[in-house]
């Protein structure tokens, strides 16, 4: 297949930037090889994804993302017929490329895909390792080095946004959280090359607003969202002003929250 | 004349009594200094107004205090208004001589030169008397619309209270706050007396509502999030009013029921970069044109407040009280609220421009330890220099103990004992015979959002009164209040000020009583056919669970029977339909519903045309209506209402969101009856209050009424429609979709006011059971 080709596309060329927090490389280096597929939970923006990515480049494996969503159905995973002058063509999906060259197959946001979407990738995810193509008539069997691994958030609190127990069951599964405030303040530093001090200042406003979950805010303030004020505040921004744009103003329509954080920035930075 | 300025002689004097002529003989005593005073700021002209007006209220027949007053008083207001205010001053007393309110002339002219000094122009005067003699106007009584005869209850009142409201609210606050008296005991005057005397519940609310500064009860929730975002901490807020506690101001505190904060704070300006003048409280009505960062905010005075008491929480061990003498207790308050308070700043360094802005900065001079005792002093200086590193202080005493202080904190947090060794060693250095005086400094001295560290001392015995009968008092006091439900206090719509009267309706709410629940399975089954009906409209209701969308361009997949016809097209030469793929939606359901049913006497007449009361009618189509929205399985409630009053408003529970549609829901709306009158307003606030909390995408609220808002104690009846209109809008605001189904054939004239296009009118009420889930049905499809 011409797929075959297109495996460097998705080798992560240089190392990305990972601080562990406990012994989760150990552990996903455990559970890549049995090939067992891998669930990761946490908040928005505490570093899944960068895992993810750090982990396909020390196992020096391709990796193919999907970010799901409400619209996607399984012919988006798997693969569908698109017309073509000579008539109709089969293009092959995300999971099913994935399957075909042996890459780790990421789902983000898996609870976003509807219900129905996410079955089809029951039958990999169990001791069959095979993708069924119905539409086709194939059977593809799983390459030896195919792996996957879904991520998502529950924190939404929604009866709608959930996974199936059958899905659930099949996974081994990380429960992330935005890191401890001084290692947090370390990785910061070392993504945008600011000083530790100034850092931790960011972490603190990052820890006001995770305080304030379930008070009016769905989700505290990311490590992500502390790392772009953290670049804004190097590119020359004042830190007051670079933690509005950054930090408050992205998470809130709350006229009260916006003015506790607000506060919060003005209190931090005096 | 000149010369009169500068020395005055008996004979002067006694022209100057000449020309006065006033015959009471209070009056000589007190002449001559007045007359002093007047000579120091008057001018000739003013001089001879001020004796002419005396005259003239000499003679007016009020007897002698009006004359007084004004002889004592006028030289000072007239330097603060100008001596040209006179002749509009003289020209109101007038007309209220010429009123039947002679009487208020006393309070008038006694309030007037602490009025004055809160409305420092003439213009302002002159509103201020605009609104009096408004105020005159409207409450002096009349017989047959003829003669004013009756002294306005109010008025005298309102001139005693008239500094301290002015104190409170700016002028057009206090006018907003008289016009609501007016309007509501305008024609009652002992309820018009207890409320411009500030003696009725809602006057002190309308007045809280007026007043500038900052209101604890707008800013409860940021609070809150100030609390749970910084500090990680979460209590309850309970407001105490320093209005009306002259004696004794309280102050913060916190105890297991909350933490208590004044209801209100005003902003406080600092005066220049270079510390506070005395006294912050309050600031003048004119203030608010400084901007940045000389005003500490209202907003942030409570923040302060909080964070000082968090600290105390947070870092403060109760100690034994007993073996400390109170000057030495004093002192380890003053370094231990020092002390949280570095700690706070150390974790928000913002938090010291606020610290400083509202901690005095008492001068090192101010206090003079020969005849007054300083010990307070001292310490409010050595707290600013702990917490200010620019105090500027130059005792060397005070600058070790700073030196001292500093280096226990950089060692970590220190604890309280630690830093009562160090309190108690200041004491003893710098102890001065004259701390025993019983005359205290207390000047700038005061740190007002510092708590009153009530939880920082343990006793080892408990009270030195042998009878300790407050607690047994308390056990009583909680038993009582866990009997029955509490009323919920809703606010009323006053259309002609277009004002919120504050709490102004009482809903009980109370279970519905109980009755058969197979009468409405009966009734059920009488409207088998029309069931049947329904049932078909409901099934085509349903949610379907998916709808394939065809004829899309770019779609989830390939609608084969479109693309096989495209490509025919295509290879037949023909422009290919590009739109061939096709994609899902879920169509999913996401509706609560409350129905809120009109329970008021009207309903007991027969429908026209029909041997049914209005009220078995709507049984009908309630029962019919909630069976099938159950059938449907969207959420729903049910309650009714009706109203004596606006101090008893009853809301009836008949189902609830988690309740079923079982036989218990059935026995109460059985027993559904129809009495009193009909307040909807506060019934849609309060069934909101349930509505609201559903997690829906829609919220719906039917009302099922039968005729107008009205209730036997409002005389006007535009008020309860414009209240209902009002609530359509705020229920509006909270995503509450409200729709009216209306019995009464008149309703036309009233009811687009109140619901705008959201009702329909059923002429044919014995329609009713079967229009009414017809109509659920359209407005959810």
């Amino acid at each position: 297949m011409s797929s075959q080709a297109n495996v460097t596309q998705y080798q992560i060329k240089s190392e990305p930037f990972y601080q562990a927090q406990g012994k989760e490389i150990e552990l996903y280096q455990a559970a890549y090889t049995a090939r067992l597929p891998v669930m990761i939970k946490g908040p928005t923006g505490c570093g899944k994804s960068r895992f993810v990515e750090h982990m396909a480049w020390k196992l020096g494996k391709p990796l193919i993302t999907v970010a799901c969503n409400e619209d996607m159905t399984a012919s988006d995973l798997v693969g569908r017929y698109l017309l073509d002058a000579n008539g109709t063509r089969w293009l092959d999906g995300p999971l099913t490329t994935a399957a075909r060259i042996g890459a780790i197959c990421y789902l983000d946001e898996i609870v976003e895909a509807r219900q129905d979407t996410t079955v089809v990738i029951h039958p990999l995810t169990d001791h069959r390792r095979t993708l069924p193509l119905d539409k086709k008539g194939e059977l593809i069997e799983a390459h030896p080095d195919f792996q996957l691994v879904i991520s998502y958030n529950p924190g939404y609190q929604s009866l709608m946004k959930d996974l199936k127990q059958s899905t659930k069951q099949r996974f081994t599964a990380f429960e992330f959280d935005y890191p401890e405030a001084e290692l947090e303040a370390g990785i910061v530093a070392r993504e945008t090359g600011m000083d530790v001090e100034l850092a931790a200042k960011l972490v603190k406003i990052g820890t006001t607003a995770r305080n304030l979950k379930g008070h009016g805010l769905d989700e505290g303030i990311s490590t992500r969202l502390l790392v772009y004020a953290a670049t804004l505040i190097k590119g020359g921004v004042a830190p007051g002003d670079a933690c509005r744009m950054a930090l408050v103003r992205p998470i809130t329509d709350d006229a009260d929250i916006r003015d506790t954080l607000d506060h919060a920035i003005d209190a931090v930075f005096a | 004349m000149a010369e009169a300025h500068t020395e005055y002689q008996h004979p002067l004097m006694k022209a100057y009594q000449e020309q006065l002529n006033c015959g009471f003989e209070q009056v000589a005593p007190i002449f001559e200094d007045c007359m002093a005073e007047a000579l120091s700021v008057l001018s000739k002209e003013g001089i001879d107004a001020y004796l002419e007006q005396a005259r003239f209220l000499c003679k007016m027949g009020r007897g002698v205090e009006p004359v007084l007053i004004f002889l004592e008083e006028w030289p000072s207001i007239a330097s603060t208004l100008g001596e040209s205010a006179l002749p509009s001053l003289i020209a109101f007393i007038r007309s209220m001589w010429k009123s039947p309110n002679g009487k208020a002339i006393v309070p008038f002219l006694q309030s007037l030169a602490a009025v004055a000094r809160r409305l420092p122009s003439q213009e302002q005067m002159q509103d201020y008397m605009g609104l009096a003699h408004d105020f005159m106007e409207r409450t002096t009584g009349s017989v047959h619309g003829i003669h004013t005869t009756f002294a306005s209850p109010g008025l005298p009142e309102f001139y005693k209270q008239a500094p301290f409201l002015l104190g409170q609210m700016p002028l057009h606050g206090v006018k907003n706050w008289v016009d609501y008296g007016i309007r509501n005991y305008g024609d009652h005057p002992e309820r018009q007396k207890d409320y411009f005397s500030l003696q009725s519940a809602d006057s002190r609310a309308v007045m809280q509502r007026e007043r500038h500064g900052t209101l604890l009860v707008d800013h409860e929730r940021k609070l809150d999030l100030y609390l749970r975002g910084l500090w990680r901490q979460s209590d309850h807020f309970i407001p105490y009013s320093l209005n009306f506690d002259e004696l004794r101001k309280p102050i913060p505190y916190y105890d297991k029921l909350g933490i208590r904060l004044p209801d209100v704070y005003d902003d406080v300006i600092l005066p220049s970069p270079s510390g506070r003048g005395v006294g912050g409280e309050g600031i003048s009505g004119g203030g608010h044109g400084e901007t940045g960062a000389n005003i500490i905010s209202g907003l942030d005075r409570y923040r302060a407040a909080l964070a000082h008491i968090v600290g105390h929480k947070r870092w403060t061990t109760a100690i034994f009280a007993d073996n400390f003498s109170p000057f030495q207790r004093m002192a380890i308050e003053f370094f231990e609220d020092t002390r949280v308070e570095a700690l706070a700043m150390r974790e928000y360094p913002g938090l010291r421009r606020i610290f400083l802005g509202l901690h005095p900065k008492p001068a090192e001079d101010a206090c003079d330890p020969e005849t007054v005792s300083c010990l307070r002093h001292r310490l409010a200086m050595l707290s600013r220099a702990l917490l200010d590193p620019e105090h500027g202080y130059r005792d060397e005493q005070l600058n070790d103990f700073v030196r001292r202080f500093h280096e226990t904190l950089q060692q970590g947090e220190s604890s309280t004992e630690e830093i009562a060794a160090l309190a108690i060693s200041y004491v003893a250095k710098t102890r001065r015979q004259s701390d025993q005086f019983s005359k205290v400094h207390f000047d700038n001295t005061e740190i007002d959002y510092r708590d009153d560290n009530r939880h920082m001392w343990r006793f080892h015995e408990q009270s030195d009164d042998e009878e300790m009968f407050d607690d047994h008092r308390k056990i009583e006091l909680e038993e009582e209040e866990l009997k029955g439900l509490p009323p919920r206090h809703y606010p009323e719509w006053d259309y002609t000020s277009q004002t919120y009267r504050p709490d102004w309706v009482s809903v009980y709410e109370a279970l519905h009583p109980k009755g058969d629940g197979a009468f409405i399975d009966k009734l059920l089954a009488k409207n088998a056919a029309l069931a049947k009906h329904l049932k078909r409209m409901l099934d085509l209701l349903k949610p379907q669970d998916k709808i394939r969308i065809r004829y899309q361009e770019e779609g989830s997949e390939l609608d084969l029977d479109v693309a096989l016809r495209s490509l025919i097209d295509f290879k037949g030469g023909a422009t290919p339909d590009p739109r061939i793929n096709m994609s899902h939606k879920t169509n999913g359901r996401d509706i609560a519903v409350m129905l809120l049913l009109d329970l008021s006497e009207s309903l007991n007449e027969k429908a026209a045309g029909s041997g049914q009361t209005i009220l078995e009618l709507s049984q009908e189509a309630v029962s019919l209506l909630a069976w099938a929205i159950d059938k449907l399985g969207d959420p729903f409630a049910i309650g009714g209402f009706h109203s004596n009053t606006r101090h008893d408003v009853r809301y009836l529970h008949v189902k609830g969101y988690s309740e079923h549609w079982n036989d218990e829901v059935k026995g109460r709306l059985a027993a559904m009856k129809a009495q009193f009158s009909t307040r909807m307003g506060a019934a849609m606030r309060h069934a909101a209050h349930y509505l609201e909390h559903q997690q829906a995408d829609k919220k719906l609220m039917l009302i099922l009424t039968d005729g107008e808002p009205s209730d036997v104690d409002a005389k006007d009846g535009r008020l309860l429609i414009e209240d209902a209109a009002r609530a359509v809008k705020e229920l509006d605001t909270k995503g509450i979709y409200t729709y009216c189904i209306n019995l009464d054939p008149k309703a036309d004239e009233y009811v687009s006011d109140i619901f705008g296009k959201q009702y329909t009118v059923i002429d044919n009420i014995q329609r009713l059971p079967e229009r009414l889930p017809e109509l659920f049905m359209a407005l959810t499809k």
